[in-house]
């Protein structure tokens, strides 16, 4: 399957909340998302959730890839609500690192769309973001459309 | 009979070599290219040929000789073996007083002490997500807080490992409690283990605290204090691991670490600090990975470029000052969250380069750690695989048992000089704190991490369970991930809370101003004034707080 390209290309947010600084994982996919065609906004590890939120709004972006190592990702759910309270709901949110299998369940049913463990491939990753980008673009247009008198 | 010593070249050598690369190439068709993650090419086959035996006294020379290529020691692993230093840390102080005291109870003559992640960010507990606090590390924010986790431990008998970085409040927290248990401060030993504030800056790993020159500053005057009020301690930890760990190459790491020890060395020089004082106490921690050969003669080389380093460029002169010692942790990038329990053979092999390369003490992965913190069970597997290979397997009968092998002793020289090439390159750059300043080292990390990946991708790197050998084994039956007690971390944020308002507000205040005041002064000692302020209840993060407002906040530096 050929991953949806978006015109103007998907807009992806590459961040790292929390405490933990282990930020080779998410330099790497920042880098395989930009070689696929996607502007990628990359920050540095230890962002604040509301400054996650904001530099979403800013940057319009379609998706959020937050990498978490160590144990960050237990927040992540109260990212998730931060975007939707922002009215950001349709931002698609992934995330990818070490999350215990434990754990997963509660990460999905706050609204993650997946999560990429290690060893996850390149072409796995950039064809779920490709397609969840594309969902997250529609899902803001039909927004746009009802707003539109 | 004495046995003559043989001369190249061999009656026959040559005929017999032809014959062998003849028929080799037509068994093999099409060879394929090899070549190591540092970057050398790796022949099919190593003969005589390959070395130079008159190199022996010079490059390898005999165990507890210069330049220590076989060895620091002239026992080595057949006197002592290496120590066995688990890094352990979770939850509340009185959590790791649990655990320490079960460890002891076993037997371990040494420990160490790994912070909660709230730590390393330079803040206290009362400053975070709770979710987050004792998830990687203890929380420990005061000499009360040290005090209770470290109830009923010997110290001044135990050496004690803290994963302290710049401006180092676990050691003060620690001297706070000796003081309170009137242990003399000369007696406590240990290591200040996350002391290489550069390594820090360059692998982003979890620190960003104090801005570079602060932290140079900070170390100098850690140093300082160290040697001169605790002579058994080592202050100075050299960590290659960080770099590892973020994607260099084993020989690039080895050439950032060197380089980074001759830039700490430089900088106490400069402070006016004895060379040979100083080098006594260095110390090195590296990261093993799963290449095999490549990890032993990464750390040959490395023993023999250090020695030539500390005598001939930075001038020292006692012996004690030429050897390499380092502490080794298997490495957990290697490791994968598919069939988990490959792991085990993952950690035994890179344990076994570790003890086939010499080291003095060692940290053996827990098979889970791809995935989460080790439970109990599976940190114990880890000991018990260093058990195994210990007692079981015989690697310790014999010195450097690889010495001598055509391959291992030509992989030895490539990797030296490779390193010594990553070593020029740095130079050139003025020095691996102007080398990280500028982002440089970053870069070579990124580029290496990201070539190391692409391997992956395009199949040339080999990883079972992940580009091969896959098989679905998903949600394997592990048991529910170990996490802090909430509602006893929220007491002790109320605990730590009430203690900061009990405190004499003008004896904080009157210690913080002094350590703002030292961190202006240079013929003060800023340590010195975090281990005063420690000791009337400044907290870690008021420490890290102040001196971040006077020295500069460490920006992360990302390089694209």
């Amino acid at each position: 399957m050929k991953s949806p390209r978006l015109d103007p290309p998907a807009r992806v947010l590459v961040t790292k909340i929390g405490l933990d600084g282990h930020d080779r994982g998410s330099r790497i996919v920042a880098a395989f998302l930009r070689d696929a065609g996607m502007d990628v906004i990359y920050t540095p590890p230890w962002q604040s959730i509301a400054g996650v939120v904001k530099l979403a709004t800013e940057e319009d972006v379609d998706t959020i890839g937050v990498s978490s190592l160590a144990t960050d990702h237990l927040i992540v759910p109260q990212l998730v609500e931060a975007l939707r309270e922002a009215g950001l709901g349709h931002v698609g949110v992934v995330v990818g690192g070490v999350v215990p299998v434990d754990e997963q369940p509660a990460l999905i049913a706050s609204g993650v769309s997946a999560i990429f463990g290690p060893g996850a491939s390149r072409d796995d990753i950039v064809e779920h973001v490709a397609a969840l980008a594309a969902q997250s673009r529609a899902a803001r247009d039909a927004e746009l459309r009802e707003w539109t008198p | 009979m004495t046995k003559e010593a043989v001369q190249l070249p061999l009656p026959g050598f040559d005929q017999d070599f032809a014959q062998w690369r003849a028929d080799y190439s037509k068994q093999i068709g099409a060879d394929r290219r090899i070549v190591n993650r540092s970057g050398i090419e790796i022949k099919s086959l190593y003969t005589p040929r390959d070395l130079d035996g008159s190199a022996y006294e010079t490059d390898l020379g005999f165990p507890g000789q210069y330049p220590y290529t076989r060895g620091i020691y002239p026992t080595m692993h057949r006197g002592h073996t290496w120590s066995q230093r688990q890094l352990i840390g979770l939850g509340t102080p009185e959590d790791y007083n649990a655990r320490v005291r079960q460890i002891l109870a076993a037997g371990a003559t040494a420990i160490s002490f790994l912070p909660c992640n709230s730590g390393f960010r330079g803040v206290d507990c009362d400053e975070v997500d709770p979710l987050l606090l004792g998830t990687c590390g203890t929380v420990s924010n005061t000499v009360d807080d040290m005090d209770v986790a470290l109830d009923g431990v010997p110290l001044g008998e135990i050496s004690t490992a803290m994963n302290d970085p710049s401006p180092f409040t676990l050691l003060a927290f620690t001297l706070g409690v000796a003081k309170r248990r009137g242990i003399a401060w000369d007696r406590i030993s240990g290591t200040s283990n996350q002391s290489d504030y550069i390594s820090h800056f360059i692998a982003n790993h979890m620190f960003y605290r104090l801005s570079l020159p602060g932290s140079r500053r900070v170390l100098t005057d850690h140093v300082a204090f160290c040697l001169e009020r605790l002579p058994n301690w080592n202050p100075i930890s050299v960590v290659g691991q960080h770099m590892q760990q973020a994607g260099a190459t084993p020989a690039e790491t080895v050439g950032f670490t060197l380089s980074t020890a001759l830039q700490y060395a430089e900088d106490c020089v400069t402070r006016g600090i004895d060379i040979d004082v100083l080098l006594r106490r260095f110390t090195f921690f590296f990261d093993i990975s799963i290449s095999f050969f490549e990890e032993i003669a990464k750390f040959r080389a490395a023993r023999r470029i250090w020695a030539r380093l500390a005598r001939e460029r930075l001038g020292a002169k006692n012996p004690n000052s030429w050897r390499f010692k380092f502490h080794g942790q298997t490495s957990g990038v290697d490791l994968t969250r598919q069939q988990p329990l490959n792991n085990i053979a993952r950690v035994a092999t890179q344990a076994m380069a570790g003890i086939l390369s010499g080291l003095q003490s060692m940290h053996t992965d827990a098979y889970d750690e791809a995935v989460a913190t080790p439970t109990e069970e599976t940190a114990r597997i880890a000991l018990g695989t260093q058990n195994i290979l210990r007692e079981e397997a015989h690697l310790c009968d014999v010195i450097d048992p690889l010495a001598g092998s055509y391959y291992v002793e030509t992989l030895t020289d490539q990797m030296d000089a490779e390193i010594l090439s990553v070593i020029a390159k740095i130079d050139a750059a003025g020095g691996m704190y102007k080398a990280a300043e500028s982002g440089l080292v970053q870069t070579m990390i990124g580029e290496s991490a990201r070539r190391y990946q692409e391997k992956i991708e395009r199949g040339e790197e080999k990883v079972v369970g992940v580009n091969c050998y896959q098989f679905d084994d998903e949600e394997g039956a592990r048991k529910p991930t170990e996490r802090p007690d909430l509602e006893r971390m929220k007491a002790h944020i109320e605990r730590f809370k009430a203690f900061k308002e009990s405190r004499s507000r003008s004896a904080v205040d009157s210690a913080l101003a002094a350590l703002a005041r030292a961190a202006h002064d240079k013929e003060d000692n800023i340590f010195a004034r975090v281990v005063e302020a420690a000791g009337v209840g400044v907290t870690h993060g008021e420490i890290v707080a102040c001196l971040r407002k006077e020295l500069g906040f460490g920006r992360p530096l990302i390089v694209a």
